[in-house]
């Protein structure tokens, strides 16, 4: 015992590193769920009490949990459940059914599932039978079948509630509110929406039928607290192996999170979202380059995975043009600024490009008309132009008229990155007037 | 659905003897007995007071049956009128009613009516036939015979409830006082008569029924059980006539095992069925049927007892297995039953005068023995053959019937029919060639072949249900194809069989007389005898094809159901709880309030209606959550109770709902299977329904149908509603409906004018209620418990009366207040009653729209891309700019603020996710810059929250 704790303290780095990474990867991407959901007590409390008298007092109930992405939402449901499942008489009882609006993509593949989770007479093995019709029918029959005190409670979870308002009639939330209102089977129905409209989705007749309870989560989460999670997520739990590394690698993480640069950093992101699934991407980022070498985060780090996090990504795509084409944008950009975003097509670009030649190009020369046609269409393939409208098939190639998708900022940013750009070019896109 | 193929045979009704009574102030007379005889045909059917018969229904699957209380008509005989006691059948019996029986009810079972809605003179016309209706003891099991002509009769049904019938009662119907009527088709076939093909003309000469076997393995059981009244032994006995002797001497000596198993089987029953048989023989108006009759269970007990031998020493003595096993190369004893009744056929051929002079004259049968009997097998022909080709047609038809649970369209029988005939006809012509040698063996063939195919059927079945359920129609298409099969292989095995009794026949031609007397049948026996015979092998298929839906099908009828908790329920532990299950909307109110007024006009007229057995429309209006469903529920509750206790006759109430059916015409379905259980398609359906309520009947209750969210039923031709309207209209359908919509123009708005003029102008609409009435509602469901402080509930009932008026609102929002009260109540410990704060608080909850706090909550840069795009709409004066031009306002916007410029992409990213929330509406995410965004919020709200902080 006493030999395996010794052993147990001095574990090698790189051992120490692989169960950091692994701990982490958990805690980032498989989104462990946290031991206590933080600054959401009150949306937790409540909707473990509303599903806890489904389960044990037999009464239906319908909530709607809604929030900007990344707030929780899901996170929020998953603990109530699990909080809710420690208890026997629940675990013994609920009954859940899991609804996805993005794979239940109408009623009848939605009941199916619902057949299929429930495991009603009319599913053998995986497959469900009957028709549309006789499905509904079958699991109305169910429903209605039980009463309060007698039959099992139904949890249903719909997420992308939104998107069940769009199948036809709204049959199946109408139904399943139906039952909630009704003595039937105590069903508790949890949608899970981040639309704040979702109420004025719904049918008037659905909509009277739902109990109008709406659970939001709303992050109010302040910079400090921003930080102090961030902290929290970036330290090693107690029940580590290795005791020392533990308590090296969270004093540094410590002194990171008081380093001004890494504060500023996180300042950044913090304005920009608040979103969980943000934070996790960045710190994921900053863990991914501790290796045994360097088995802590430095700010640097932090920075690197900061400005990886905010690349735009077609201001990069410019970086991968040849000259022609990125002259063919600036170009673009001058008759945008001449004709105040009026669309323009390949004529005109060329006849642009054809005047820088003219006037003060040393380093460029003139390309045959194809050779600008075919870099005119990998700018379009690269989605840096596109056509006005999509009936292309009308006018000829050369005249249709494009829009180019690209702002200002993005183009003079990516020249100057540009490898080797010539300095004419610079000039000409850096000119008032072309 | 038009069966336009079948011809409709006329019958002809006659008294039979003198009247027995005559009511001078009424000028009716009273009659023993009533002769039906088909057109055409020289078959009578006689009707005597105290037999059970069948009514012609709406449903020709399922006539009603009654059993006959008086027989009278008036001076001219025109009017021929018949006092009934009714019986009912499963069907017939609503389906929530059925639940009382707390048992799956007997598919053959009936029940004692003692209703009094039901008006229990009948049209004598209207008598289809005489059936087979026997008293179950209480206690007693259903016989579990095969024999699915006979009815049994358990308890009595007098609309509310069922009880048990009194034996002596049910006595004199157990035993009819003359003789057994000839077996009816199966219940589920139809009564025939009516209408026959015209296949009947082809198949109306040949003893059919003489060559049927019996392969039903349920009828040999039933043998075995005792309970058939006349064994071959006894009848045989009965029977002076020499070649009946014979037959029965020679099969009996051949049979001498089977005749041992009859004789014990005579004891046990311990009757004297030849003394009766001598009865039935001098009782000169039933003679035909009985005799008939008799013979009928006499060649099928031929078989039967045999085949029961089989089956029973199975085991000891080889050769009665090869009945069983085809290929057996022992067939001595197999021929023995074809020797039989080729005897028999030859009988009847003998010495068988123009058969339709016989029915008639039933003096003369008294005087003479033999021709009596000649009359009898003449009279049997007839009879087997009028039943034969009704049988055919039925074929086709119970199929459906059992097929109409899986859902048939009606195109698709057709098909099946089609594909069916020439099967037949080239099934008789097999027949034909092969007729003269062997004149007895096909139905032997068939009947083992009709029992293995059966078994495969089954087995096919149940491998093949599963799919089958997958599609109703693919499951049609299937059963199609399975008919098709079916037959086509039979033919060939009967083909193959006959070959094969050739072979039996030569090997056994030395052996006895009999085959001498065949061989002089066989020239004798015509065309007419293989016709029929091949058309009555068909209808052994039918009933095997009978049995096999139900079994497979079991699982389907399971009523499906969420299991049962393992734990109970808890109860509500204090006031707040008590108060919170009161207040659910689920919660059924002992009355409703603040709705008498409507709910007396409904009921006012669903009340007349059903008492007047007329129909009508009521079209309801209102705002969700205003309580007509619930009152339409709460006068249906009363008229049920009223109902029960007599005061208004007994109707039934189905209900449908729009929204729970995924297709309007799913309509027909659900009402169809509400009223009557079946299954079918909803072209079916609708055709069923048509004809249900346009055909009288003689006797039907009323039906009320409520139609909820109506407006679902909209259809392009709207012909849903237009029928659903339609029906009250005629004359006999008793259909009250009362259809629910939200809108109160919806008549006006959405149906087309043939549709709004059926509809009526009886409409109602419901207001939304006032905050007094709202009060009033929870009050009293509250009723006494104190849980609310009385200015909370005002508030409550003032907030919602002002908003929307929605009942369910108004419940929901207390039941919310409750919960506030009670968490708070644990820091406060205050009043523990609900009070204005919490209320407060549940409105707030409820009400305030969520998005001023969202955009509270937002992060810095949203709320920057927020106020950019303030900026660029007021810049443009206008609602909606690209990305782009908001883009550059955030960008200065950020410079103002001292936060580093943020890229396109994160200022796309943020964009999206205020697009995602719906803060924001935005065009698709692939235009990029160049897409428009717009508010989806109010500007001011937005600069509201903006300031806020």
């Amino acid at each position: 015992m006493s030999k395996r704790k010794v052993k147990d303290d001095h574990m090698p780095v790189g051992e120490c590193i692989t169960q950091v990474q692994e701990v982490f990867r958990e805690r980032f991407c498989c989104q462990k769920l946290p031991e206590q959901p933080e600054g959401v007590e009150s949306q937790h409390k409540h909707l473990l009490e509303l599903l806890k008298r489904t389960a044990v007092h037999g009464e239906s109930n319908s909530v709607l949990i809604v929030g900007p992405r990344g707030a929780g939402k899901t996170m929020l449901l998953k603990c109530v459940l699990r909080d809710l499942l420690e208890e026997k008489e629940v675990q013994k009882n609920l009954l859940q059914v899991h609804l996805n609006g993005l794979l239940q993509t109408d009623d009848r593949i939605a009941l199916k599932e619902i057949t299929r989770q429930l495991n009603l007479e009319n599913v053998v093995g995986d497959k469900v039978f009957g028709s549309f019709a006789e499905t509904l029918g079958f699991l109305l029959e169910a429903l209605k079948k039980g009463d309060r005190s007698s039959s099992r409670p139904v949890l249903f979870v719909l997420d992308e509630f939104d998107l069940f308002a769009h199948h036809k009639n709204q049959t199946l939330l109408y139904n399943l509110f139906d039952v909630s209102q009704s003595a039937q089977a105590p069903i508790a129905v949890v949608g899970v929406t981040c639309r704040l409209d979702v109420l004025e989705l719904l049918e008037k007749r659905v909509k009277s039928r739902f109990s109008h309870r709406q659970i939001h989560l709303l992050s109010s989460l302040t910079f400090p607290q921003y930080a102090e999670r961030v902290r929290t997520q970036l330290s090693l739990p107690d029940d580590f192996p290795d005791d020392k590394f533990a308590q090296d690698w969270n004093a540094s993480v410590k002194n990171l999170c008081e380093d001004k640069s890494v504060e500023e950093v996180l300042q950044r992101h913090f304005n920009s979202s608040k979103d969980y699934r943000m934070m996790h991407m960045l710190l994921m980022l900053c863990l991914s380059r501790v290796s045994v070498a360097k088995p802590n985060i430095k700010p640097a780090d932090v920075l690197e995975a900061s400005k990886m996090c905010f690349t735009d990504a077609k201001a990069n795509m410019l970086h991968g043009l040849s000259i022609l084409e990125l002259c063919l944008v600036i170009a673009m950009k001058h008759l945008n600024d001449v004709y105040e975003g009026e669309p323009f097509n390949l004529q005109m670009v060329h006849n642009e490009f054809k005047k820088f030649l003219h006037r003060k190009s040393s380093s460029m020369y003139n390309f045959e008309q194809p050779v600008i046609m075919k870099a005119f269409e990998h700018l379009q393939q690269l989605e840096l132009i596109r056509p006005v409208d999509s009936s292309s098939a009308k006018t000829q190639r050369e005249y249709q008229l494009m829009r180019l998708m690209l702002d200002h900022s993005q183009i003079m940013e990516a020249l100057q990155k540009y490898p080797q750009c010539p300095t004419d070019v610079k000039q000409w896109a850096m000119s008032a007037f072309g | 659905m038009k069966y336009s193929s079948r011809l409709r045979i006329r019958r002809v009704y006659a008294w039979r003897g003198r009247h027995s009574s005559f009511n001078r102030k009424l000028k009716i007379y009273d009659y023993h007995s009533l002769a039906i005889s088909v057109e055409g045909l020289p078959r009578i059917t006689i009707i005597n007071i105290g037999q059970h018969i069948l009514i012609e229904s709406e449903d020709e699957d399922n006539p009603y049956v009654a059993k006959v209380v008086r027989l009278f008509g008036d001076e001219s005989g025109k009017q021929k009128k018949a006092t009934v006691q009714w019986f009912v059948r499963v069907s017939e019996v609503p389906p929530n009613k059925l639940k009382q029986l707390g048992r799956e009810p007997h598919p053959q079972e009936i029940f004692f009516y003692q209703g009094r809605s039901c008006d229990d003179e009948v049209n004598a016309e209207s008598i289809l036939r005489p059936v087979q209706v026997k008293h179950v003891d209480g206690a007693a099991p259903f016989p579990d015979d095969g024999d699915r002509d006979a009815l049994y009769v358990k308890l009595s049904w007098d609309s509310k409830n069922f009880q048990m019938v009194d034996s002596d009662l049910m006595d004199s119907a157990a035993a009819p006082p003359s003789s057994v009527p000839p077996p009816p088709p199966k219940p589920s076939l139809p009564p025939s008569p009516p209408c026959s093909p015209p296949a009947a003309a082809l198949a109306s000469q040949g003893p059919a029924r003489r060559a049927l076997p019996t392969p039903d393995p349920a009828v040999m059981r039933r043998v075995a059980s005792g309970e058939v009244r006349y064994s071959r032994a006894t009848a045989s006995a009965g029977k002076p006539c020499h070649a009946a002797e014979a037959e029965s001497l020679h099969s009996a000596t051949k049979l001498s095992a089977s005749k041992c198993l009859s004789a014990r089987r005579r004891n046990t029953t311990a009757r004297t069925p030849g003394v009766r048989k001598k009865l039935a023989l001098c009782s000169p108006e039933k003679k035909s049927m009985s005799r008939d009759d008799v013979l009928d269970q006499l060649l099928d007990e031929d078989l039967e007892s045999e085949v029961m031998l089989a089956q029973r020493l199975s085991s000891s003595p080889p050769h009665t297995l090869t009945l069983t096993h085809r290929l057996t190369p022992l067939r001595k004893p197999r021929m023995k039953p074809s020797t039989v009744i080729i005897n028999r056929l030859q009988i009847s051929e003998m010495d068988s005068p123009p058969s339709s002079i016989r029915v008639d004259d039933s003096t003369r049968e008294l005087l003479d023995k033999s021709p009596q009997q000649g009359d009898v097998m003449e009279a049997g022909l007839p009879t087997g053959s009028v039943k034969t080709p009704r049988r055919r047609i039925a074929t086709p038809r119970g199929k459906c019937a059992s097929r109409g649970q899986k859902a048939t369209t009606p195109s698709q029988k057709k098909e099946t029919k089609i594909l069916r005939e020439p099967s037949l006809g080239s099934l008789a012509e097999v027949d034909h060639e092969d007729s003269p040698m062997l004149p007895v063996t096909t139905p032997r063939s068939s009947k083992r072949k009709s029992a293995c195919l059966s078994s495969s059927r089954i087995r096919k079945q149940l491998n093949l249900e599963e799919q089958q359920d997958v599609d109703s129609d693919a499951d049609d298409v299937d059963s199609d194809a399975d008919d098709a099969d079916e037959f086509l292989p039979s033919k060939k095995e009967l083909q193959s069989s006959s070959e094969e009794e050739e072979e039996e026949e030569e090997s056994v031609l030395d052996s006895e007389e009999v085959v001498v007397v065949r061989k002089r049948a066989r020239p004798t026996s015509s065309k007419k005898t293989t016709t029929t015979r091949s058309s009555t092998r068909t209808p052994r298929k039918t009933p095997n094809k009978k049995i096999t839906p139900g079994t497979p099908r079991t699982p389907r009828r399971a009523t499906p159901s969420i299991p049962s908790r393992s734990l109970p329920a808890r109860q509500p532990a204090n006031v707040l709880e008590e108060a919170r299950t009161r207040l659910h909307v689920s919660a059924v109110p002992e009355s409703l309030p603040c709705r008498e007024q409507e709910f007396q006009d409904i009921y006012s007229f669903v009340e007349s209606k059903v008492m007047d057995g007329t129909g009508g429309c009521m079209y309801i209006s209102g705002v969700p959550g205003t309580g007509k469903t619930a009152t339409v529920h709460e006068v249906m509750r009363c008229l049920q109770h009223a109902a029960d206790e007599d005061e208004i006759p007994p109707f039934q109430f189905i209900e449908i709902n729009g929204m729970k059916m995924t297709d309007p015409h799913q309509a027909y379905v659900q009402i169809l299977q509400k009223l009557t259980g079946q299954k079918a398609t909803a072209d079916h359906a609708a055709a069923l329904l048509e004809k249900r309520f346009s055909n009288p009947a003689p006797r039907k209750e009323s039906t009320v149908l409520l139609v909820d969210e109506l407006d679902l039923l909209w259809t392009r031709k709207q012909n849903v509603m237009y029928n659903l309207f339609d029906w009250p209209t005629r004359r006999h359908a008793r259909l009250v409906v009362l259809t629910i919509a939200n809108t109160m123009d919806l008549p006006e708005r959405i149906m087309i004018n043939r549709v709004a003029s059926r509809l009526g102008l009886t409409r109602m609409s419901f207001q939304p209620y006032s905050f007094k009435q709202l009060q009033q509602i929870i009050t009293s469901r509250l009723n006494k418990v104190k849980a609310f402080e009385e200015d909370a509930l005002q508030l409550v009932s003032r907030k919602v009366a002002a908003l929307s008026g929605d009942a369910r609102r108004c419940l929901d929002i207390c039941r919310r207040a409750t919960e506030i009260c009670e968490h708070s109540a644990a820091d406060r410990s205050a009043t523990g009653l609900v009070a204005m704060s919490h209320v407060m608080e549940a409105l707030n909850e409820m009400f305030s729209s969520a998005y001023i706090n969202a955009i509270k909550c937002a992060s810095v840069q949203e709320q920057l891309l927020l106020r950019a795009i303030i900026a660029e709409f007021r810049r443009l004066g206008l609602e909606e700019a690209t990305f782009q031009q908001v883009f550059v306002q955030h960008q200065a916007l950020c410079r103002v603020e001292g936060l580093q410029p943020i890229s396109v992409s994160e200022g796309l990213a943020v964009c999206q996710r205020l697009g995602a929330c719906r803060i924001l509406l935005l065009e698709p995410s692939r235009l990029g810059v160049l897409q428009r965004v717009r508010l989806n919020v109010s500007q001011d709200d937005v600069v509201f929250a903006l300031k806020a902080d």
